[in-house]
């Protein structure tokens, strides 16, 4: 397979950066040291070039329907500049992926967003009486089979939306830490997005550059997600020269110090299928909406879960990681890692996975089995940090 | 980006170094702990144990990854730097110095080992 690169992928090149394949991107996995770059965004502010993120837009008279039939969220709640966190189900009810959905101005055409957002300023988002339009951001190497999945299921079902596979004609920029409000304002040119509520987003001028910004992150402290035309990429980017760039290594461990789901990794439909209540998504879960998993979602709560996603916090010393066993202590496995690190804020080893039900209990005694030797641990609810 | 390598010292191709002697010091390549970034814990034999040239010793874990360490010579553990079980994070500073893992006694001359030159062309 041909690895792709995002649009900076030069520029991060010249600044050092090192590399890794992530979903079949060469993506910057880091620029100085994890631990600065995790430090940078909890204590100032960040810069993530996460660009491997996918994009499809759907736009058209059935637009919502299409998306409240294959995401488990209820999209008709939404209005445009709205965001909104979902899972998309198999039958069955398993994950094949998460992603947000954005709801953009009425009247987008689809596959013409990076067009039609030029010219529009805050406060002017579209044409009242237009169709809706969205935006959805599935995870790297997810954005073919989601396009399939979404036109497939469209014609089956006969109805009328367009659907285009943006993912090469978008960037997509991070800006996590309690300092992002202030560089965000100071990087805008024009439209107001440094006053955005939280998950709401918005038509802005970045450094000229017109882009569709979000006040949503993977971080868990405030922040913003920058959606901007890939050849422009770079203007985008500068504007933010001040703030330390940071790579996937230290997006993961901010997300795990958190508790966010890493698609692939903390489910994945092969290698770790689970339903978004076990993940421990089910806010995200709308049993009122017609979504593909529904039932099997509906069953599932009332049964009850045999397993559920939750933390662990090591006592001993070691690192716990991915696919790492956990025992109660006594040679009996009770669950799973799927992460783990050694939190740079807590210095702390710290890891997440799924455990029965009766052992995921906050503060229960277990232990995770590193190199075959028990390590003492605690259950922990995350997220690690109170955010 | 160019990494520190020492010419007194030789080499393993999985990038430890030994220094020279009947009594060695035993780490890891400036090459090694930039690739594996922050590193934050080590498993290291104990005083006493032997080690095998070419098998695997011990376990160094960054934030990111777990790897082995292997042995560049045989002979039995005199000396373990147990500073780094605390901070770990001066195989980063100084794998050359204060970084050092073991101190070993040879069983016998060491063989097979890259000089300076040889693997600086190797992580070129």
């Amino acid at each position: 397979m041909t690895e792709r690169s995002p649009p900076l992928h030069g520029v991060h090149e010249d600044r050092g950066a090192k590399f890794t394949d992530f979903g079949g991107w060469a993506m910057p996995v880091t620029f100085d040291s994890i631990r600065e770059e995790h430090a940078a965004v909890r204590e100032r502010v960040g810069r993530f070039d996460v660009s491997h993120m996918g994009e499809i837009e759907v736009a058209g008279p059935d637009a919502t329907a299409l998306l409240n039939r294959l995401t488990t969220n209820d999209v008709s709640a939404l209005s445009p500049g709205d965001s909104q966190y979902a899972a998309i189900t198999t039958e069955e009810g398993v994950m094949l992926d998460d992603t947000i959905i954005y709801r953009l101005p009425d009247g987008t055409p689809a596959g013409e967003a990076v067009n039609a957002i030029e010219g529009m300023t805050n406060g002017n988002l579209g044409e009242p009486d237009g169709d809706p339009a969205y935006l959805f951001v599935p995870n790297a190497g997810h954005d073919e089979e989601t396009y399939d999945r979404v036109v497939t299921h469209r014609d089956e079902w006969g109805l009328e939306a367009a659907v285009e596979n943006t993912t090469t004609g978008w960037a997509m920029i991070a800006v996590q830490g309690p300092d992002a409000e202030s560089a965000v304002d100071a990087a805008v040119t024009a439209g107001d997005a440094a006053a955005l509520p939280r998950f709401d987003a918005t038509v802005a001028d970045v450094a000229g550059v017109p882009s569709w910004v979000a006040r949503t992150g993977y971080t868990g402290e405030d922040g913003f997600e920058i959606v901007c035309p890939a050849d422009a990429a770079e203007a985008v980017w500068a504007a933010f020269e001040d703030v330390q760039p940071c790579g996937l290594g230290a997006r993961d461990t901010l997300r795990t110090e958190m508790g966010f789901l890493l698609s692939g990794q903390d489910f994945d439909p092969d290698d770790e299928p689970r339903t978004p209540d076990e993940a421990g998504i089910g806010f995200a879960v709308d049993l009122d909406t017609a979504f593909i998993g529904r039932d099997a979602l509906a069953e599932q709560r009332d049964a009850g879960l045999t397993e559920r996603f939750i933390g662990v916090r090591l006592l001993d010393r070691g690192v716990p990681r991915g696919g790492y066993a956990v025992t109660d202590g006594d040679l009996t496995r009770i669950g799973h890692l799927t992460s783990g690190t050694m939190s740079p804020t807590l210095e702390e080893p710290i890891g997440l996975g799924y455990l029965h039900v009766d052992h995921a209990v906050d503060g229960a005694e277990v232990a995770v089995v590193v190199r075959g030797d028990e390590k003492r641990a605690e259950v922990v609810e995350p997220p690690f940090l109170d955010r | 980006m160019s990494f520190e390598v020492p010419d007194d010292l030789r080499y393993l191709e999985s990038h430890e170094w030994t220094t020279d002697g009947d009594v060695v010091k035993v780490g890891i390549t400036d090459f090694a702990q930039d690739e594996l970034g922050d590193i934050v814990f080590l498993e290291l034999p104990a005083d006493g144990d032997e080690l095998s040239a070419g098998d695997a010793f011990g376990v160094i874990e960054s934030i990111k990854a777990v790897s082995d360490l292997y042995a560049p010579v045989s002979g039995e553990v005199v000396a373990v730097n147990e500073e780094l079980f605390d901070r770990p994070e001066l195989v980063n500073d100084d794998p050359y110095g204060d970084g050092w893992m073991l101190e070993v006694e040879l069983d016998e001359p060491s063989s097979d080992l890259l000089d300076a030159d040889a693997y600086a062309e190797q992580i070129a």
